[in-house]
């Protein structure tokens, strides 16, 4: 027998992403830590991604999901390079703090 | 026409462009590898640059003497504005060929003296490294002055007589950080190239008014033409050109320039001070022959000023003790003659005379530099016994005769080329003028024969105080030969001093002929034994007067007063002080003229407004990269911030729009 479930309007899902993008943005933008910094990029992506999936869904097509699969390969890429780049910076300075890494002043 | 169809003609014409483009490679072979080369091979690149200038003008004369009328070669447009168009064009003619051997010839046999010459220069200096740029501004020399003979349009001429100018500035203020006050050398080829500015005045005046006269700059339309323009416009472009001409030519009243140029080194005053640059403005004169044909009244003026020169040099010249200096000033007394020649319209005279000058003009500075040279060696060799010796006072010389043999023999021919001795060049050409003006104009032969007499005197008195007589210092005891790459050119130059007249010689030489294929109405005066006879009589008794003076006895140690001043008192010492010339045109224009610009324009426009301008602009730019530089914080999260706010503002616009 057909269940008929009541969809929210677009418009509730498009919010959620962009309140996650935003809060992706601000630990961007406030936090120290760099790990945390990349964790809220990851969260951006995500933000993206379920913008991808709620369009795909509502107009019954396939290309926003398959798009989603090669924006998640790139966030792996991407968090790997980052978290070698931290490993190395940690080498030379022993901290991680995002604000020490400033010798581009002036 | 074009390179093409001068090539169906003869395809020697074709090679014509080289006279200029060998030079320009000389420049910058040096410019580019001078730094790695030895020494004398800059110079003899520089040398076979000239060189091949001069290849190349043999093959346009073997070119011309087949083809016999003169060839425009045109290389490129230059400049093309509405009705007015100037091209860069090479003039292939009788006249331009003569120059242009005189230039390239002459000035490879100075470029080979240079070699050696001036590699003991740089030394006597104590700044080898300098050896280079002197072969640069050499090339750079002859690269202009063979634009300004071969031009096809006074535009061009113009180009390479301010390129003539810029050089002997750079020539002349070589060592500039040497000479009297530790600034005379910067100080002498400022007044050259300034005094020279207000005879390119002149020219300018002229060019503008041809224009309006012509409407075009060419050669062949403004000579074609010439006799339609009105009397007035041609007394007034013929006077501004003359105007320029003294500047150049060192005639009165812009002469002052030409004696202080002689703090340069000795080939450069040998080059551009004898042969060649001050010759352009007689070239300049005979090229616009066709014009001052026109105007009787500019041709008087242009000879009475050659002819007054001639006189005025010649008296001043007998009363210098600097060896260069009376040669110098026997340059603008011998220009003189040219002038003059051009001015009564013996075109082929004057450039005979021309020829002739610049082989016995360039063997005389040459052999001076020889003798200077010499001197510098014999102190060297003396120990320098407490104070310093003035190389070029001839007071500091004497009995040089037995001790440099060669030196003394071709300067022995060069003097006696200039007093017009026969049978060396100098008689002929001289005696070609002077014929000439005795058949025109009485007052002016008067000056040019009176002129022979101190012409001959002066450079003889020369010959006794420097190479007769006991040595007057122990420098002069200890002097010693130039070595071969200099005296060879020497040698060179005296065959060519002693045989020169054979140029138009009645029947072995007719550069008469050959000039009037180009330059039309030549005056040609048949031989006159009177004008003649008299010249030559009294250039032999300026010879014995000098002796009398000079010769018969030594003269002492170098502060005893010269012989001839005892007799003409007053007379000398105006002869020595060069009839304060320089000192009348310093109160009467160069004072008052600083004293206005000081007054107008050189505190408060110099340093505020000027320099004010130039330091702004930087400190504006300072300012503002300062502001900019803030922008940079070296924070990830500045710039992450920065970046969302690009993206907002972009999306807001496009949202809006």
């Amino acid at each position: 027998m057909l269940i008929t479930i009541n969809i929210p309007p677009i418009t509730y899902f498009l919010g959620i992403s962009a309140l996650m993008f935003l809060v992706g943005f601000i630990g961007v933008t406030l936090r120290k830590n760099t790990i945390v910094i990349f964790m809220s990029i990851e969260l951006m992506f995500n933000a993206a991604n379920l913008v991808f999936v709620t369009f795909a869904s509502y107009y019954n097509q396939v290309n926003g999901q398959l798009f989603v699969l090669f924006v998640m390969a790139v966030a792996a890429a991407d968090a790997a390079v980052g978290l070698a780049l931290v490993v190395s910076i940690y080498r030379s300075r022993k901290s991680i703090d995002i604000d020490h890494v400033s010798e581009m002043k002036g | 026409m074009s390179l093409t169809e001068v090539y169906n003609i003869n395809p020697y014409f074709t090679l014509v462009p080289l006279v200029i483009i060998f030079p320009f490679l000389g420049i910058v072979i040096s410019l580019v590898f001078g730094k790695m080369m030895k020494q004398m091979v800059v110079g003899s690149i520089a040398s076979i640059a000239s060189g091949l200038a001069f290849v190349v003008t043999l093959f346009l004369l073997s070119a011309e003497l087949g083809y016999g009328q003169p060839v425009n070669v045109k290389v490129i447009d230059w400049i093309t504005v509405g009705a007015f168009s100037a091209s860069w064009s090479f003039r292939v003619d009788t006249l331009s060929i003569v120059m242009m051997l005189v230039v390239s010839g002459v000035g490879t046999l100075i470029h080979v003296y240079a070699i050696g010459y001036m590699y003991n220069d740089v030394r006597f200096n104590e700044d080898p490294g300098r050896y280079r740029r002197f072969f640069v501004y050499f090339n750079l020399f002859i690269l202009a002055m063979m634009l300004l003979v071969s031009a096809d349009n006074y535009l061009l001429l113009f180009v390479g007589w301010e390129g003539v100018g810029l050089c002997s500035y750079l020539l002349i203020g070589f060592w500039f950080e040497k000479g009297p006050d530790g600034i005379y050398n910067a100080w002498a080829g400022k007044k050259a190239f300034i005094v020279n500015r207000i005879g390119d005045f002149g020219i300018l005046i002229a060019l503008f008014l041809i224009f309006g006269a012509f409407g075009t700059f060419q050669f062949d339309t403004i000579f074609s033409n010439a006799p339609q323009i009105s009397q007035g416009m041609a007394l007034a472009i013929t006077m501004f050109l003359l105007l320029g001409v003294t500047g150049k030519s060192a005639q009165l009243p812009l002469y002052v320039w030409l004696p202080d140029a002689m703090a340069g080194p000795t080939p450069v005053s040998a080059l551009i001070h004898a042969a060649t640059m001050v010759t352009a403005g007689v070239y300049l004169v005979v090229r616009s022959s066709a014009l001052y044909a026109v105007s009787p009244i500019a041709s008087g003026f242009v000879a009475w000023i050659g002819a007054l020169s001639a006189i005025f040099a010649a008296t001043i010249a007998i009363g210098q003790f600097d060896i260069k200096r009376v040669l110098a000033y026997s340059t603008i007394s011998q220009i003189g003659y040219m002038i003059a020649a051009a001015g009564i319209g013996a075109a082929s005279a004057a450039i005979f005379h021309l020829i002739a000058h610049a082989f016995f003009k360039a063997l005389l500075f040459l052999a001076a530099g020889s003798v200077i040279q010499a001197v510098e060696r014999g102190e060297e060799k003396a120990g320098h016994g407490g104070e310093e010796l003035d190389p070029q006072d001839m007071r500091n010389m004497g009995g040089l005769w037995n001790r440099i043999p060669l030196t003394f023999w071709v300067y022995l021919i060069g003097a006696l080329a200039l007093s017009g001795i026969a049978p060396l060049a100098g008689f002929f050409s001289k005696d070609e003028i002077i014929t000439n003006a005795y058949t025109t104009n009485p007052g002016i032969f008067a000056l040019l024969v009176a002129g022979e007499f101190l012409t001959a005197f002066y450079a003889f008195r020369q010959i006794f105080m420097v190479f007769f007589g006991k040595s007057r210092t122990k420098a002069a005891e200890n002097v010693s030969e130039s070595k071969p790459v200099m005296t060879i050119p020497l040698i060179v130059l005296a065959f060519c001093a002693f045989v020169g007249g054979a140029i138009n010689f009645p029947t072995v030489g007719s550069l008469t002929s050959w000039l009037e294929k180009t330059v039309s109405h030549i005056l040609e005066a048949p031989f006159n034994g009177f004008s003649t006879g008299l010249a030559l009589g009294l250039a032999v008794l300026g010879v014995i007067v000098a002796w009398a003076v000079y010769g018969r006895r030594s003269l002492g140690a170098p502060d005893t007063p010269d012989p001839i001043s005892r007799t003409l008192g007053p007379v000398f010492v105006g002869m020595n002080r060069k009839w304060w010339v320089d000192e009348f045109y310093d109160l009467i224009i160069v004072r008052p003229y600083n004293f206005m610009a000081q007054l107008f324009f050189g505190e408060w426009i110099d340093r505020e407004v000027i320099d004010g301008a130039a330091n702004n602009i930087g400190g504006t730019t300072r300012f503002f990269s300062g502001l900019m530089s803030k922008l940079e914080s070296g924070y990830f999260r500045t710039y992450a911030m920065a970046m969302l706010l690009g993206g907002v503002i972009i999306l807001v616009y496009f949202v809006f729009r």
